[in-house]
Parts: structure tokens; sequence; C-alpha cells
């Protein structure tokens, strides 16, 4: 019989009522992996792309070459941000489920991959994020009431009721405006490091993009541009192992890493353990002094699990072990952090109580000032008008011609409707 | 017969499909084992094979490339783009590829591919999940387009698309998925149960591209819509009280112009109605056409109504959305004229 091509399909290692299974992820011993000067090859450092960084161990004590000997206060900061990002969004999922807000995206189980990393980076460097990186305001300092306001589209909304929740900008902050369109962000942080370089700033880009959206084009753009131009910009890719329903095998991701796609374009790539908090800093750390020494780009492949939905639209039991989760080998990146300080003797059960307790308080608080902008169903709201402005700095003909013919619309519509009863008394 | 949603209907479109042609092959993000995110190709993996239906990368420019591949040799692919609003890293693929290369050489290199892909608004969807972007696909030669408004239609008209030999888009209103929609928010859903349009066969049968329907007769005006539109149109004309004759265009590529203008000579009014962006609008092409044909008929200047010219607004859906109010006022603008 003659040989016939027969069509590979990616299946993923369990599925609903299966046990779950996490062996086709390798994993190397805290500490192991080397670590290389900021100026090495991509050629040089080849084996880092298979290989994990990893710096905490399962006793919870950080070792190896990775280790960023961050102070415990320092620790502390960062478990405070994990943990307030995540306190943030199991109350924003609710208050989705109560119909409160349209839709929401939680980071549950990432959140090392924003805090830590932008714990690394400088003030002025600019994000691009995906829509998974909550925790990047959070480390800014952005208030929650402002990221609250933006899920209720209401008055204080800095998208001016214009975007879906979750898509957040932030000028000050330099943090980017999320697209709902996938990988975008990707290639357009390469140009704005391209022009950083260009006009002799010391600022870098960073971007973070899904396994399974680095199937788009956009990503082949970032690469090229970034590998050719130099480009002072880190590439992060989170490998949550799951793009919606489709694992990440689906993404190409069965027989290499994602990291070592970096090598094929001349970048390093470095796989690390996204659930360890040091890790995930000291690789940043690194790709950063890289940057700003005009080596070049870096592609980081951060290896997590997304612990939630895809989003509060999607349902993962149809297409995933319930508790696979637990299964994962990573663990949960706030515990581990929580483990490690405890391990130093700088943290206990009883003060990561308290400092649940109070964040809880501070969500709490966050939401009822939120909410006194307005919500969905009543309180202030934003002037429908608005939807006219800003589609152009100056509004051409056409809009203000609606905008007008809506302002009519609605006047005659006001006119119509039967008055309030308090109107009425008032009357 | 069967009462079928709009997805059900999709769905019982492709079942068919691929059970009588070995050629037929769906593929899109989230199609395959989790059955698409709006449930369209539900089950289909399960039944008819995971070479068959297949799960893609998350790369609407390489599933519309690969689906051309497939096309050139000898299949008939279904991609799904999981919402129009991500079909533009696949628009070169499209316009420049997919649109002409039957054209380019000369017949030897036809692609047969029916891209379908949920579009529209009403769904707190912000701008990235709302959009109508069919004027876009009109605009190039060489491809079909197609946007049914009940689930006999849409069944009806993807067999046709996938029995083409030519490519079609075919848009699917998503807000119409479960239950015709009014244009009221407020009101409670009407499930396709308790709809004319919701009875659907369940083998073969078809609807045929290029064939306008009139929804309602009437002798005052014309009014033209598709997709989650007619229904609007239909509660506009309700609310208004004009014996209107609402015309369903269904297929906006071959376009029915015999069946449009026929009714608009009769009638000598006409209001063009779409939920996508006015400027550069399809409603252009519709408003062109008609008065072409039946200009010395004509009694008023034709009405568009549509989606202002700016993106899809998350909080201001329904002051965005060209509901019943607007219709109406257009409508009466027409009827008062002389």
């Amino acid at each position: 019989m003659t040989p016939r091509s027969r069509l590979h399909v990616p299946s993923p290692p369990a599925r609903p009522g299966q046990e779950p299974d996490f062996s086709y992820v390798q994993i190397s011993p805290a500490g192991a992996a080397p670590r290389p000067d900021v100026t090495a090859t991509a050629r040089e450092i080849e084996d880092l792309s298979v290989a994990m960084v990893r710096v905490l161990g399962d006793d919870h004590r950080a070792v190896g070459p990775w280790n960023p000997h961050l102070e415990p206060a320092e620790l502390q900061v960062g478990l405070r941000h994990m943990v307030l990002t995540r306190l943030f969004d199991d109350r924003m999922q609710r208050i989705q489920r109560q119909g409160r807000i349209s839709f929401y995206i939680k980071s549950t189980g990432e959140e090392a991959v924003a805090v830590a990393a932008c714990m690394a980076l400088q003030p002025g460097d600019m994000l691009f994020p995906s829509y998974r990186q909550q925790g990047l305001h959070v480390v800014r300092g952005r208030p929650l009431v402002d990221l609250m306001c933006q899920c209720l589209s209401n008055t204080r909304d800095m998208c001016k009721g214009r975007q879906m929740p979750i898509m957040y900008h932030w000028g000050k902050g330099n943090i980017f405006s999320i697209s709902g369109n996938l990988a975008t962000q990707f290639p357009q942080a390469v140009g704005w490091a391209m022009a950083a370089a260009i006009k002799g700033e010391d600022r870098l880009a960073a971007s973070w993009i899904g396994e399974g959206s680095s199937a788009e084009a956009d990503f082949h753009y970032a690469m090229t541009f970034a590998a050719v131009y130099r480009a002072p910009v880190i590439l992060n890719l989170v490998n949550n192992q799951w793009a919606i329903s489709t694992f990440q095998g689906f993404a190409g991701g069965e027989r290499n890493t994602f990291a070592q796609r970096g090598p094929g374009y001349g970048i390093p790539g470095l796989r690390v353990d996204g659930n360890d908090f040091l890790a995930v800093y000291a690789v940043t750390q690194w790709a950063a002094q890289r940057a700003r020494q005009s080596a070049g780009p870096t592609l980081i492949e951060l290896v997590t699990y997304r612990a939630a939905a895809h989003s509060t639209s999607d349902d993962s039991s149809r297409y995933r072990p319930k508790d696979e989760y637990r299964a994962w080998p990573l663990g949960d990146p706030v515990m581990r952090l929580k483990q490690h300080l405890i391990a130093l003797g700088e943290w206990s059960e009883e003060r990561h109580a308290q400092l649940e307790k109070e964040l809880e308080a501070h969500v709490t608080a966050s939401w009822k000032e939120a909410e006194s902008y307005g919500t969905l169903s009543g309180g202030p709201a934003l002037d429908p008008l608005t939807m006219f402005e800003d589609v152009f700095k100056d509004m051409p003909p056409n809009l203000v011609r609606q905008r007008e013919e809506l302002r009519r619309l609605r006047e005659s519509q006001a006119a119509a409707a039967p008055a309030a009863p308090s109107a009425a008394k008032e009357g | 017969m069967a009462r079928m949603n709009m997805v059900q209907a999709l769905n019982s479109a492709m079942d068919v499909m691929l059970g009588r042609d070995p050629r037929v092959v769906i593929l899109g993000e989230d199609v395959g084992f989790f059955g698409g995110v709006f449930r369209a190709t539900d089950g289909l993996q399960r039944k008819h094979g995971e070479h068959r239906v297949l799960d893609t990368p998350i790369a609407e420019g390489g599933i519309i490339a690969t689906a051309i591949g497939m096309g050139v040799n000898g299949l008939k692919p279904v991609a799904e783009i999981q919402f129009a609003d991500y079909i533009y890293p696949g628009f070169d693929q499209v316009v420049s590829e997919l649109a002409r290369l039957r054209y380019r050489s000369a017949g030897e290199f036809p692609a047969p591919v029916t891209i379908r892909t949920p579009c529209g608004g009403g769904i707190r969807g912000g701008q990235t999940h709302s959009q109508s972007p069919e004027a876009i696909f009109t605009h190039v030669c060489g491809i079909k387009v197609v946007m049914p408004s009940n689930p006999y239609d849409a069944k009806g008209l993807l067999i046709s698309a996938i029995e083409d030999e030519d490519p079609v888009v075919f848009f699917e209103p998503k807000r119409i998925y479960n239950g015709p929609f009014d244009g009221d928010p407020h009101k409670p859903a009407v499930p396709w149960s308790a709809h004319a349009r919701g009875e659907v066969p369940d083998g073969h049968y078809t609807v045929p591209i290029g064939r306008a329907e009139i929804v309602r007769e009437g002798g005052d005006v014309t009014v033209l819509a598709y997709g989650t539109m007619v229904h609007v149109c239909e509660a506009a004309v309700r609310l208004v009280g004009v014996d209107a004759e609402i015309i369903d265009v269904r297929t906006m590529a071959p376009l029915d112009v015999d069946t449009l203008c026929t009714s608009v000579c009769k009638t000598g009014r006409c209001v063009v109605v779409h939920e996508a962006t006015r400027f550069g609008g399809y409603g252009a092409e519709l408003v062109a056409t008609v008065q072409e044909q039946c200009f010395w008929n004509l009694e008023a200047p034709i009405q568009r109504v549509a989606g202002w010219d700016t993106p899809y607004p998350h909080a201001f859906e329904w002051d965005y959305f060209p509901g019943q109010a607007r219709i109406a006022a257009a409508l009466r603008q027409v009827m008062e004229a002389s």
C-alpha cells in the first residue's frame, strides 16, 4: 500500500469527566536554569527556551542564579497587589452574575504574570496588555474605583461608555488601550519601542499576549520587527494552557515550547514558571536590562494556567475537567509567594487573613463609590450625545447632523414619555 | 418539519451538508469539540468526525487562507469567523485572493469557500462584538454576500451558499439567533417557536441566493431591510399604521433588483434601513439602484435609516441602534412629502 498523509488533530490530555493530566508540562527544578549575561545572543542561550526558569522551590525557599534577592517589604507589596487583583476579580465576577455589569474577564491563577513583571519595570515603561493583565493597573496604583467605573460605563468611565468592561487604558500610568481584537497590541508595542529608540529615550515597551492569540499574524510581525531593529521591547507570551475551548496544542505548543519561537527569529526565548513571582520578576528584570542596553528584545513564555473560565460568557466545564486547576503542577502564584514569605519569617497566616480582610473592605468601599457615579440601571448617566465625540479630533459635518438628529429624537421621546411620579409631585 | 431557532437551523444546514457531500468541512475557532461559542456547530464534530469539523488556531487570516487552499484542492470549506468584528485579519485573503481566484486563473482555480460570521449589535458587545461590516464585502467583486433574517432562510441560504461554486460571506445577525427582535430591548424576548419562519424542514432544501423576499405586502411605501432590521421595520410599520411593503433583501450581492424596484415603482416611496453605519453603507447602493430604476415613479426623496457614523458604543447601544422611533420618523417623512 502506498503511504498516505493523514491529518493530525491535536487533542488535550483530558476532557470533562477525565483525570487531569499535565505530564506534558516539562518542569525544571527550581534554581537549575543558568542566568546568562544580558548581552547573550539568542543562539548562546537557546537552552533557556526549553528549560524553565524557577526560583521558588517546593520548600518555598528562593534558590539559584535567578533569585532577584528582593527585600521582604517588596515581596509583601507584591503579595498585596496579587491578593487585591484576585479579590477585585472575584467581586467583579459576582457583580456580573448579578447582572450589574455586562461582562467580565478574571485573571485568577495568573496574577504573577502581570504583577511581578510590572514591579520589575520602571514607571515610564509603556505597557501593552491583553485583556487579562488587570494586575498592571493595580501595581501602577490605579484606584479600583476607576476600573469599576469603566466596567459600569458610568459617568467616571475612562472610556466614556464606549468600550466593553475590562477594556481599560491609562495614559498617565503608561498603560495602553485594550483592544477586543487579539494580538494587535504586540507589534504596536514594538513600534512604540522603536520610537523610544529613535528618540533616544531610556524607556522600553512590554506587551502581553496569550499562547492562543500568538497564532495571529501580529505575533510574527512583532517578532520580525523587534528582531530587525533590536527594539527595546519585552514580548510576554502568557501560556495559560487554554484559549477558550482549545488547549495550547492548537496554538502550536505540542512539539515545541512557545519560547523556542524566539531563537527562530534571533530573539532570546526564556521559558519561565509563570506562577513563581520571583522567577517572573527576575526574567523581566533581565529582559529590561537587555533592552535598556540596546542588546535587543526578549520573548518570555510565562507558563501558567487559566484557572477561571475564559470570560463570564464562557462555560469551561464543557471542555475541560472541572478540577483541572487543582492538578496544575505549578501551583498558585498567591499561595506560593505567601508560603515563601512565611518561610522567611516575614509573614503569617494571621497577617494574611488580616490583609485579605483589609483588601476585601477596600474592594467593597471602592464598589460603593463606583456605583455612586452611576450603574447600568440607574443613578447618574453619561450623555449619549457624547458618543459622537472622539471619532475625529474635530467633528465632521455628518456627525454634527447626526448628533442633532439624536438630540431631537431624545427630546421628543422625553416629551412623549409620561411624567415620572417624583417630577409630578414637584410640578 | 421542526421548530428551530436560527442557531439550530444553521446547525441543521451544516449537518445536512456534511452528510450529503463528503467534500464539506467545517473549520474555525472553538467550532469542534466545544461546538462554537454560539453553539452553531454543536454536536457536528461528534457526529461527522474531527477531520471534518476542525478546531483551528486563533488566526482569522489563517482560517480563511487555509479554507481557500482546501477549496482549491476540491473541498467545500465552511469557515466560521467567531465575530464579524474579528474578520479583518483575514481581509486580504478575502479581497485579494478568495474574491479573485476564479478571475485571475481564468476559471482554473476557483475556491468555493463559505465564510459564516455573526454580526450586529444589541447584545452589549461594544465596538468589537457588534459590527455589521457587510458593505465592506459587497464592495468586493467576486464574492456573494448574504444575511438571513429568520431560521427558515438561514438554513436554506446556508445550504445554497455551501453548494455555490463561488465564495459566499454569510452574515448571521446574532441578536436574532434565539428569536425575532423588534428593536425594543425592554420587551420580553420572543422565541422563534412562536414565529412562522421558525418552522424549518429537517432535510435538504435551498433558498436561492439572489432573491429578495416580500415580507409584508403594501401599497404606500416600500421598506428595504435585511437581518435583524426586518423585524424592527415590521414593528415600526405597525407603529405608524402605514400600508408598507417590507422587503427582506436577504442577499446583498447579487442583489434582486427586480423585486426591489417593482415594489418601489408601485408604491412611489422608499425607506432603506440597516444597522451598519450610514456613510458609504450598503443603503447607499440600494438608494442609487432604486433611483436609477424608479426615479419617475418616486413621490418623495428616499430616506435612509442606519447606525450613526461612530463605532458601536457599549453604554449607548439603544441610542445607537436604529430602532422603531427612527424608522417611524423616516416613514412619516416619506409619507408626508408630496
